[in-house]
């Protein structure tokens, strides 16, 4: 019981310290802290194939991009509102005008739809907790730690939404491509014939 | 405490000081050697053909400044070299290096030299293996500056790129074997095929073989891959920054890495343990022997092969190792199937 307590501990700070960041490369961190500590729980549920797949996958693969590209952003620091209040404040004074700039807060909508994530989710957990007791006490005990059971139910019961995922995420990575590579006309211009064929001129094609 | 418990305790304190040494030895070979191919004599001085260089080494190293730049990331900074270090000791424990032994009757029953009997040992290593990138990756990062930046996204971009050849490698390997175990997948290569021939994965899988070894010195950060310290470019890439100490825990963890990918080359494609002439208790001596003869390879290609240009890696890496990966586990695949390899 100690081991369950301690990862979940580690899982649950981690995860609250996440938001809590004014750098994001903490917050990667973090939670990568995070899941590392969800795959110490599943070993303790006796699921090491779980375990090792959610570090390669989450803390491995998909964090390493995360670190990626805050790295390349250059984003060491994300401004509260505080701070943008103060240079706003001092923004206006040097402007020499008491109208506040706007700029840079967010617009009505988003708050109302942050307010509305914010209650779903604590109704959310409040419907979770008030749940006790009833199925969620006794799961099935499947056989998870055959690494050759989950790959036969992955292929046969759930094959059609195993393809399906791959297609999600191929779709997902042919957007990126294109909307990367979307057409910069000043960019062109000053190199002619990047990433055109034949090396035709833009203004000419 | 029972015995097997005592036992154990010993094996993994044993792991330990060994892959400290054997990072040691390899820097002593890998100078000897390197003034072999370039006509020179190497160390000499420091002890009976200079075998005590790498200890003069380490002591020198220990007693360098330790510095840091003043815009680093204080936390991170000192982080970074640990991580490096604890990922690259963490991956031989699911390394068996020995059949299993009671030693000589000390124990009841008898036990594997492996510090940790994982049935997912193959993930647990790959695991640990994305998990290293990060003290690159954070090391590149925190000493803000420009070189160790770049040797570090450099890094990231070149292991990521071969870790999926690598992960393929392994995955043909374990459908021959028909299990995660590494242990399994030595134990099924004993014997031998016409009486001369030893059963050994690398004759099933040569393909596997020269892909697990090209992805493995990538993954190592070793020439003709060493991007992330090209001295020409970056001064030294991701450990620019760093000295003394510090910066011994990245030069260790490279060392350990080598071994370590040495070591599992062994488990997975020449057999392990498994040799002629000594009886299964000795068998560590040839795990040893074939270990040190792919060290030495490694080497041997450090010194002998030019620095691949960045391109030219990203190139080989996406358009040629991984398809060829690829077909490898597919034919693989359906060789098991059809043909029951």
């Amino acid at each position: 019981m100690i081991p369950f307590y301690l990862f979940g501990a580690v899982a649950v700070t981690a995860s609250l310290l996440v938001i809590g960041q004014r750098n994001p490369i903490y917050s990667v961190l973090l939670l990568i802290t995070s899941f590392g500590a969800l795959a110490g729980l599943y070993v303790l549920l006796d699921a090491p194939f779980v375990a090792a797949i959610q570090i390669i996958v989450y803390a491995g693969a998909i964090m390493v991009l995360f670190l990626f590209v805050v790295m390349l952003l250059n984003a060491p620091h994300e401004d509260t509102e505080e701070d943008l209040a103060r240079g706003i404040a001092a923004q206006s004074s040097a402007k020499g005008t008491l109208a506040p700039d706007t700029r840079w807060a967010p617009a009505p909508g988003v708050r109302v739809f942050g307010a509305s994530l914010a209650t779903l989710f604590v109704l959310e957990v409040v419907w979770a907790l008030t749940r006790r007791g009833g199925e969620s006490g006794e799961f099935a005990r499947a056989p998870v730690t055959s690494v050759g059971a989950i790959g036969r139910s992955l292929f046969t019961d759930y094959g059609f939404a195993f393809e399906v995922t791959s297609v999600l995420i191929l779709v997902a990575m042919v957007g990126a491509v294109v909307l990367a590579r979307r057409e910069r006309p000043s960019a062109a211009k000053a190199e002619p014939g990047v990433g055109r064929p034949h090396g035709r001129h833009p203004e000419r094609a | 405490m029972t015995p097997l418990l005592v036992a154990q305790l010993v094996l993994t304190l044993f792991v330990f000081v060994m892959l400290l040494n054997s990072a040691a030895a390899m820097v002593y070979m890998e100078r000897k050697v390197a003034a072999l191919l370039q006509q020179r004599v190497g160390p000499y001085l420091v002890g009976p053909k200079g075998l005590l260089q790498p200890i003069a080494d380490v002591v020198k190293l220990m007693f360098k400044e330790e510095l840091r730049p003043a815009a680093a990331d204080r936390f991170l900074f000192a982080l970074a070299p640990i991580i490096s270090a604890t990922a690259a000791i963490a991956a031989f424990a699911v390394v068996p290096f020995g059949a299993e032994t009671t030693f000589f009757g000390l124990l009841d029953e008898p036990l594997r030299l492996q510090v940790a009997d994982v049935n997912v040992a193959m993930l647990v290593l790959f695991a640990i293996a994305s998990m290293s990138v990060y003290g690159i990756v954070l090391a590149g990062w925190s000493s803000n500056s420009k070189y160790s930046l770049l040797g570090g996204l450099r890094s990231s971009a070149q292991m990521i790129s071969y870790e999926l050849s690598y992960g393929l490698a392994l995955a043909s390997v374990l459908l021959l074997a028909n299990s995660l175990s590494l242990a399994d997948v030595v134990d099924r290569q004993a014997g031998s095929w016409f009486v001369v021939l030893p059963r050994w994965h690398v004759f099933l899988q040569p393909v596997g073989f020269v892909v697990f070894m090209i992805a493995g010195i990538a993954e190592t950060n070793r020439a003709p891959f060493d991007f992330p310290e090209a001295e020409q470019e970056l001064v030294a890439g991701y450990h620019t920054e760093y000295s003394s100490m510090s910066f011994a825990m990245f030069f260790l963890a490279e060392y350990i890495n080598m071994v370590t990918v040495s070591a599992v080359a062994t488990d997975l494609f020449l057999g392990g343990w498994h040799g002629p002439f000594l009886p299964a208790s000795l068998g560590w001596i040839w795990f040893l022997i074939k270990v040190g003869a792919i060290l030495f390879f490694y080497v041997w290609m450090r010194w002998t092969l030019p620095r691949f240009r960045y391109d030219q890696l990203m190139t080989f890496g996406w358009k040629v190792l991984l398809p060829v990966a690829v077909v490898n586990l597919i034919v693989t695949a359906a060789g098991v199937l059809y043909f029951g390899l």
